[in-house]
This record gives C-alpha cells, structure tokens and sequence, in this order.
C-alpha cells in the first residue's frame, strides 16, 4: 500500500521553469503578490477581504455579542466560533456545498491560531463569531484565512494581544520554498502551514505534511517566519491607512478653504 | 514565550522613531497616533488603561485606536467595538420579550437587559390584576440607565425618572458606540451645537441609539447628516467647527433653493 501515490506526477512536468525560478516567476523565499481590504461588509462588526494570490477570501467577524444556544455559554470568558467555508465555485470542480471533513477541521485549526491573541476574559458569557469564505482557493487557504481573520476582529475592535498572521512554507523537488500555490502544494513534496503573532513573537499554528529532514524543517521555519512578518507589514499598513486616509482628507479640505 | 526571546535587546526596539521621556518611563508614540493590537507603546511604570495591555514592564495597545497618555496612564481610545454596560450609563433600548413581571430589553450590548415592572411604573405593580404588554410592549424603545451590572449578572435597567421612560415619536439613529464621546463634546459641546443650530430635541444613548425629534423632516435630517460626519471623522482634530459649517452651508443651500 506504501507505493500508492495519489497524483502521479508526469516526469516530464517541473516545477521549476528553465531559468531556476518557480512556475509563477517567483523565487524560494518570495510569496504571491497580496492586497488586503477591511471594512467590506456593512451588516458585519468587523471584516476584511484578502486576496493572496489567487486566493480570495472574505471574512467576517461579528461580537462579542450574546450567545444562543445558552448552554454553551462559558461561565469566565467568550466564546470563540469560527466557520471556514468554500463557495462551491472556489475550485475547479464544483465543491458540494454540504461542510465537508475538510471544513469542519479547518474551522478548529483557524479558531485555535486565533484564540491565543483574543482577549477572551473580557467578555463573559458573550460569543465572537468569525466567519471565513473562500472566494476562489488556490492553495494555503487556511493561512490566508487566519491573516484575513485576524483583520476582521481587529476591524471589528476585539480586543487583541497582537494581530495574527498565516504563510505556508513547502518542499517542492528537494528544496524548501515559501508559499505553495496549488499546484506546487499538490505536486510538491511537503507543506508546513504556520501562523504566529508576530510582535509578540508566538507561533500559533503549526501543521507538518510530508517529510522534512531536520534541518529543513528548521530552514523551513525560518523562511517561514520571515515571510509571515512580510504579510504583517501588509496588515498593519492597511489597517492605519483606513483611519490616517480620512485624516489626510480632512486636512486637504481645510487647506482648500 | 515566544520564538527568539532573549534576543531583543530591551533599549532598541526596532522601528521606533518617536521617543518621549517621562518620570514614569519611555513611552513610544505621538499624542493620537493611530495604533493597532501589539503595538508597543511604553515600557516603564505606567498604569494601563482602556485599549492597553501590560506585560511586565511593557505597554502594548490591544485595540485599533487612539494612543493617549495622561495622568500616569497609557491608554488607547478605540476607533470601533461594540458596546459594554457600564452602571450609571443612560441607554436606549428595545424591547425584545415580556415575563410576568419585567421587560427583556436589548441595549445592543452582549448581554440582554433587564427592566422591571416597579423600576418602570411609579405605582406598585400586581402580576394578578395587571399585565406588562399593556404598559410596553415588544418594540416599544424606551430610554434608561443601567443600575447594575457585572461580570456575573445581565445587566439591571431603571426607566423612571427625569428624562428617562417611554419615547412616543421622534427617529432612531444608529452609530458606533466608540464614537458617542465624540458625538457628546468636550463638556457637551458638540451635542448643544447640534441642539442650537437644529432646534432639534437630542436624547443621545451611550450604546449608540441617538434619538432624535425636531419640528420637521428637514431639521431631523441635518443631524442625520451632522452625526454620520461625526461617526467618520471621529479621529481628527477641529472637528467641531466643521460640523457647524456643514450645518450652516446646508441651511444656506437649502434656503436658496426655496427661494
């Protein structure tokens, strides 16, 4: 059964184009181009649409608020719920829209990465309620879920440790690179989803498939790191840009007059 | 915790420009510099106040906000967030269910409130002769304080009294609960503005229901205009003048084209 690969790679096919570069132009330690958005949706508390690549996710957050059902309420802090859910049209071939395995645990993964940075204590008895939809998946969707989550509950003013960012780093022939796309994380080698708070310096999310060596694991860690504090930057510049935009609005208006 | 402690070298943190010394401490931003969760924001003994979190001698902001100092305190004013009771807040809320002898009553808050019967009427309140919905019914919004609330207990409400109770007429204007300071004034002043200048009668609830009733149409939806100007530029400076010339050059421009 060991010798059972589940897609056959054609040996003709590389990922890696003549000039030593990935299939999409960009080197081991690059990630795919990112545009980040907050406050998209009206009827949400908090939310943000991140497109990494060719992924496109929206989030949204909503709380703290009360909880129903009741019983589930927790008697010293928040309840924290997350729902990942992909549009039957994010992929290829139409996804059921029934919540499949795949959904359910995702759901769990992404809360968990989320929860170390919320300041739950705060809001007894009450629930913060994120919900993550996948526009268009194109492979490390549930890194750019968590980057996308963690805008939505800052926009939503959820009190937080720190922001929460996501990168994936792969093997892909032998070599360690950051940010699979899909077809790198379906041929590749091996794919290391993490996620972190990065001016706290906390890893939140860390998920391994496939074989690593010890020191790629380590390597892997390292590029992956560095690439999550990129996305950070992205994050936080978005976030500032949306309050100091009206500001440098304001003043031109009284220059005018 | 965490991935490389020990390495950050406590004098220099990295990326920060602005330094200002006080006796308590460094701490690290300008007067309303816009902050996001994590932002290190002092490190000394400073007291931590709303927005701000402390870990050990550092200061960090929890919130999307306004960093502040004063008075021994780093603290951030939020820029959003829903809204927490807190006693001695007047709200205004609607009510959502009857029992036998109070009202549940949403506050927009995450905890439901409660009003009842002899915290409304100023008579004494039988549940054999008498019955709640023939006093308030659901979807009746009434204005109140919050008399009690804690980590533990919903939230107790108090309808009777000067300027609070029942409101017959008049619209409800919804804005975010962080930005009802901002709505109120230093000592009031943005509020008896949109008073004066409107002729409007103005109730305005900490958890962001504005009540609003003026003679017509018009005057209610100057502070309609007014109060979603407001909501927007909440974090700059010098806001109360622009909301007077918003008010003045809408009346100017109204009064040509009726002429």
């Amino acid at each position: 059964m060991n010798n059972v690969t589940l897609v056959r790679k054609e040996p003709s096919e590389s990922l890696f184009r003549e000039d030593g570069l990935r299939l999409d132009g960009r080197g081991l330690d690059e990630l795919r181009p990112i545009r980040m958005e907050v406050g998209v949706l009206n009827n949400a508390d908090g939310s943000a649409y991140v497109e990494h690549g060719k992924n496109k996710i929206v989030a949204a957050v909503y709380g703290p608020r009360e909880l129903h059902p009741k019983h589930l309420a927790l008697p010293d802090k928040a309840l924290v719920r997350c729902e990942y859910r992909m549009a039957t049209f994010s992929v290829e071939e139409r996804k059921s829209p029934a919540p499949g395995r795949r959904e359910v645990e995702l759901s769990k993964v992404i809360r968990e990465s989320l929860e170390p940075a919320i300041f739950v204590y705060k809001y007894p008895r009450a629930t913060i309620d994120v919900f993550v939809q996948i526009l268009q998946a194109d492979g490390g969707t549930r890194c750019a879920s968590i980057t996308a989550a963690a805008l939505a509950l800052a926009d939503a003013g959820v009190p937080m440790r720190d922001l929460v960012v996501g990168c994936a780093v792969g093997k892909i022939e032998g070599k360690v690179a950051v940010d699979l796309s899909d077809v790198e994380d379906k041929l590749g080698e091996g794919d290391i989803p993490m996620a972190l708070m990065p001016t706290k310096k906390v890893i939140t999310l860390l998920q391994s498939d496939g074989d690593f060596t010890p020191e790629e694991f380590k390597q892997a860690l390292e590029m992956g790191i560095a690439a999550c504090e990129k996305i950070y930057e992205m994050q936080r510049d978005i976030l500032i840009e949306r309050y100091s935009k009206v500001r440098e609005e304001v003043a031109e208006e009284q220059e005018e007059e | 915790m965490g991935y490389n402690n020990g390495n950050n070298d406590d004098d220099e943190v990295e990326g920060i420009v602005h330094v200002v010394e006080t006796e308590e401490g460094k701490f690290f931003f300008e007067r309303f510099q816009i902050v996001i969760p994590g932002t290190l924001l002092g490190k000394g003994r400073f007291k931590a106040g709303e927005g701000c979190y402390r870990e050990n001698d550092d200061f960090y902001a929890s919130v999307v906000g306004l960093a502040d100092f004063r008075e021994g305190f780093i603290m951030v004013v939020p820029l959003e967030g829903i809204y927490i009771p807190k006693e001695e807040d007047i709200v205004i809320g609607t009510i959502m269910d009857t029992r036998i002898t109070s009202w549940r009553v949403d506050i927009r808050a995450p905890y439901e409130a409660i009003l009842t019967a002899s915290n409304f009427l100023d008579k004494p309140f039988s549940p054999v002769y008498d019955d709640v919905r023939d006093i308030l019914s659901i979807g009746d919004v009434i204005v109140a304080k919050i008399l009690s609330f804690d980590r533990t207990r919903d939230p107790i409400l108090m309808a009777k009294g000067q300027g609070l109770g029942r409101l017959h007429s008049g619209r409800i204007i919804e804005i975010r609960p962080t930005k009802v300071p901002r709505v109120i004034g230093k000592r009031g002043s943005m509020i008896n503005l949109l008073k004066r200048e409107t002729g409007c009668r103005i109730v305005v609830g900490q958890n962001g229901r504005i009540w609003v009733s003026g003679r017509s149409f018009e005057d209610e939806y100057l502070v309609v205009q007014a109060l979603k100007k407001i909501e927007r530029e909440a974090h700059t400076s010098g806001l109360t003048d622009r909301v007077k010339d918003l008010i003045r050059n809408e009346k100017e421009r109204r009064h040509k084209e009726s002429e």
